[in-house]
């Protein structure tokens, strides 16, 4: 055992403390046996779950050679809050303020695809109105989603204007969702049978003008990034799925289109009339990070396209079905007639039943395929509320798209699965 | 209703039960021991050609008499027809069912989280460990109509418990492995992990009912 030493420091200052003593700095002990040896072993680094480059509660233990990933064992459940449980013990329409919770990023697309899993079980059919309406809400959850995740993206690939930019228009969107919905995360907007309101004055002038002014601010991020050389670097060739590794991997969204697989919900099952509105859907052809970018900020741009067409065919009409078995009445009618009282008592009371059976219905979501599986025992609350979430299979893919490249290029793969946590651990 | 039914009975003749057809999608029951076959089938069998696993997931009804189902959403890509496979698991035997991680990938995480919230094991599955549940949680499983609303426990009893937990028992086996840090554990820990047993569900207490 060596001993332990005292150096005695040349200091600018006097070298003195206050009591007068000489400050001296105790050096530990240095024994060339016990220096761990770096070179044998890996590193074990835990990323999360509490770190900005994850996006959200999301823990990855990882083990690395130098800065080589050999391998990633992704943690999730930090987030879990048991909504499929809570589901079993409610009314459809009452599972509408889970799904805000879920993909938070883009509510009001959660809340649609619920709805329409509902109805569908229930065989209602809702009016043309609501159909426009849940289209230019779907629209507009995909363009928040994708702009939450083309703003964050660029900040952990290094650069930070994009996400000032993408911001100042996703905010643009919020105050639409806002005026429209009451609230900016918790929308709620819709009920089985139709929506909880319609369009408020001056919405659609604003949304015109939005549909106007965003894509110049596309384009821009466009000139930033699309052929920016140090963005080309960490993207290109990063994350590589082909696409029958997508497919065997279970991936979905923008993920399964940038490695080349065109599925789009929107087009191959198609729902809300998406077979009548004129959109094209963005294919990749390498399904690495870059292509992904490529996919999503195409997807914005025919976002956009849709949201201008149902604006043209908006019609007019009622927004809910006629049916007071389904939809509440007016408050006015619930609190001046009978008729409508003992409906509004019945609906808020024991809720809407649906007839036995059972459906999976999904949607196209900013994330890939939202899917919703009910089973229904004919009451009015399900046996089973199953949430099939698109980012849940897509980070499962993670380990096998990082393992081999650099930390650095992890980050990079991971922001660019478009997580959310909310919807991942449910 | 699907055609591919039609070419299941004659590949597997009774193994395949009965068919329902519920909001126009079609529902195969097919016989428990042979349902990673009949999946496998359906995935090679070039007609079928079943290639995207859209969702593993389990169904326990309300009536307790019924069986538990283990649901396979199918989709064959190229020719975008769906298919569901059910397998029911009567709740008198045990709970297991071949897994399917062999012929898709995806079904790896989707079958944990069956594993993790309903105690169905997967077996052959490569990596069958508890998911949005920690490695340790001992109280059964959230997705089973007898686990209570609320949990078995009551709020204060939970925090009590949680302070009272070995915080290495927060990370898996597997990462501990890595690490190297699975000697740190209490000897009797190690030995009830590496048995793979996860712990034991506590009596729950008179105190409150969900």
């Amino acid at each position: 055992m060596a001993e332990t030493r005292t150096v005695t420091l040349d200091l600018a200052t006097s070298g003195t403390d206050a009591q007068g003593h000489p400050v001296r700095v105790p050096l530990g002990v240095v024994d060339p046996e016990a220096e761990p040896d770096f070179t044998a072993e890996n590193m074990l680094l835990n990323v999360g779950p509490q770190h900005p480059a994850t996006h959200g509660v999301l823990r990855l233990v990882v083990q690395l050679d130098g800065e080589v990933v050999q391998r990633v064992v992704p943690h999730i459940g930090y987030l879990h809050s048991g909504f499929e449980k809570l589901g079993e013990y409610r009314h459809y329409n009452q599972i509408v303020p889970l799904t805000d919770r879920t993909d938070y990023l883009a509510p009001m697309a959660n809340n649609v695809a619920l709805t329409m899993a509902a109805e569908q079980l229930m065989g209602i059919e809702v009016t043309e109105r609501c159909k426009v309406l849940r289209v230019i809400a779907c629209e507009l959850s995909r363009i928040i989603s994708h702009l939450v995740w083309l703003g964050t993206t660029a900040i952990d690939i290094g650069a930070f204007t994009p996400f000032l930019w993408t911001f100042q228009e996703r905010e643009k969107v919020y105050n639409l969702q806002e005026a429209w919905t009451g609230a900016r995360l918790t929308t709620s907007l819709t009920r089985v049978g139709g929506m909880m309101a319609d369009l408020p004055d001056g919405f659609e002038d604003s949304l015109r003008h939005f549909c106007r002014n965003f894509p110049p601010v596309l384009d821009e991020v466009d000139r930033l990034l699309t052929r920016n050389g140090i963005w080309i670097s960490r993207t290109q060739g990063i994350g590589v799925m082909t696409a029958e590794e997508a497919v065997n991997y279970g991936l979905s969204g923008p993920m399964l289109r940038a490695s080349g697989v065109a599925y789009d919900v929107r087009r191959d099952r198609p729902y809300l009339d998406y077979e009548t509105y004129d959109f094209d859907v963005p294919i990749g052809q390498h399904g690495d990070v870059y292509d992904r970018y490529l996919v999503r900020v195409e997807e914005m741009r025919q976002s956009t396209r849709i949201i201008e067409q149902a604006l043209d065919r908006l019609p007019d009409g009622p927004v809910n079905v006629d049916d007071p078995q389904v939809i509440l009445p007016p408050k006015s009618a619930a609190m001046n007639d009978m008729e409508s009282m003992i409906f509004h008592f019945k609906q808020v009371m024991e809720g809407v039943p649906a007839p036995v059976g059972e459906v999976y219905f999904a949607i196209e979501n900013g994330k890939g395929e939202l899917g919703y599986y009910f089973v229904s025992d004919g009451t009015a609350k399900p046996v089973r509320w199953r949430i099939r979430p698109p980012s849940f299979l897509n980070i499962a893919a993670l380990p096998k798209m990082a393992e081999g490249h650099l930390f650095a290029d992890l980050i990079a793969i991971n922001a660019s699965v478009d997580l959310v946590m909310g919807e991942i651990d449910r | 209703m699907n055609p591919t039914v039609d070419s299941l009975r004659r590949a597997f003749g009774d193994k395949v039960g009965r068919v329902i057809v519920s909001c126009d999608q079609t529902i195969v029951y097919v016989d428990r021991e042979s349902i990673a076959e009949v999946l496998r089938w359906l995935k090679e069998a070039p007609d079928e050609n079943y290639d995207y696993l859209v969702d593993v997931t389990a169904v326990e009804y309300r009536d307790p008499e019924r069986p538990i189902e283990v649901v396979y959403q199918l989709r064959a890509m190229a020719r975008r027809a769906e298919l569901r496979i059910k397998a029911e698991l009567p709740k008198d035997q045990p709970l297991t069912v071949e897994s399917v991680v062999p012929v898709w990938r995806s079904a790896d995480w989707l079958e944990r989280e069956v594993y993790d919230m309903f105690g169905i094991t997967f077996t052959g599955h490569p990596d069958l460990r508890r998911l949005l549940m920690w490695e340790t949680y001992a109280e059964g499983y959230p997705l089973r109509k007898d686990f209570p609303l609320r949990g078995r426990f009551s709020r204060s009893e939970q925090v009590r418990q949680a302070l009272a937990a070995n915080p290495e028992a927060h990370y898996s086996l597997d990462e501990l492995s890595i690490a190297q840090a699975q000697y740190d554990l209490p000897e009797e820990m190690r030995e009830r992990l590496e048995r793979g047993d996860r712990g034991r569900i506590p009596e729950p207490k008179e105190e409150r009912h969900g």
